[in-house]
């Protein structure tokens, strides 16, 4: 693990624990070890030293909402909004609970993208007819309701072989 | 009517108690009124679409009555929508309604 220009750059080896991790982050430092082929210390020293790091933020479980038997709906937001206000719009949608994610896009216009869950299509309107319409800044929303997922990944180092490769080379050099 | 109570009701509310004008669930159209004159007027601007949608759910009648506090205007909405009015009849009936009530509540002072 390297420094340059306040970035970390990992080598093989980290992506390969980071990779093993995001598939199964209970597995142990021995097993991790005995899959890659490395000692079980250099495990623990390597993911030690990425979470003081900050490049592991935390541990999570991943639920499957629909089968704890939340009946909840998920939208995607696009707000338009004055370029001026935008970063505070953002900063403000996410500290509403219902925000799950938020993102700014520069199309032709400034956009916010957020994804927003809701009990109903009624408690949706009034939460945004109520808490983000009203936000300084807000141009104009549209709102598009989830009915069907295809399909949902997280990022993973996985999810990006170029990035793998080209550390890879870098690292073995 | 007293004149101080059609004041309350002419006055101008600050922005979180606007009414937002809508197309449908979570799609705002950027327009809004803060005040019984602005409501008015944009009743006239915005799309008609918008109309029916908050028409027909109460919308109007709700925020008339419960945050410009003008029960007797909110009745007078209820009645027109047991007429059923949609598209431009809705536009006209609404704006006549209110340019009504707002002319009658101006001309106390």
């Amino acid at each position: 693990m390297k420094f340059k220009n306040n970035t970390v750059a990992l080598d093989a080896t980290d992506l390969r624990i980071l990779e093993a991790l995001q598939e199964n982050a209970r597995q142990t430092y021995t097993a991790i070890g005995k899959s890659l082929g490395i000692a079980h210390s250099t495990v623990y020293d390597r993911i030690k030293r990425m979470e003081r790091h900050g490049i592991i933020k935390e541990y999570t479980a991943v639920i499957d909402a629909e089968r704890a038997g939340a009946k909840n709906i998920i939208a995607i937001m696009t707000i338009f909004t004055d370029p001026k206000e935008s970063d505070k719009v953002a900063e403000k949608l996410c500290e509403a609970p219902q925000i799950l994610e938020v993102y700014t896009s520069l199309s032709e216009e400034l956009l916010i993208i957020a994804k927003v869950v809701a009990e109903n299509q009624e408690s949706l309107h009034e939460f945004i007819a109520s808490s983000v319409a009203p936000l300084p800044g807000v141009l104009r929303i549209r709102t598009s309701m989830i009915t069907k997922k295809f399909k949902e990944t997280r990022f993973s180092i996985a999810n990006n072989p170029k990035q793998l490769t080209f550390i890879k080379e870098k690292s073995n050099k | 009517m007293n004149e101080k109570m059609n004041s309350k009701i002419l006055r101008t509310l600050p922005r979180e108690k606007a009414f937002y004008f809508f197309t449908s669930i979570g799609n705002y159209t950027g327009e809004s009124a803060t005040s019984l004159k602005e409501f008015t007027d944009k009743i006239n601007e915005v799309n008609v679409k918008s109309l029916e949608f908050h028409f027909y759910r109460g919308d109007f009648e709700k925020w008339i009555a419960e945050v410009l506090e003008d029960k007797e205007l909110a009745e007078q909405i209820g009645t027109l929508r047991k007429m059923s009015p949609i598209g431009e009849k809705l536009k006209n009936g609404l704006h006549r309604i209110l340019i009504g009530r707002y002319s009658r509540l101006r001309s106390t002072f």
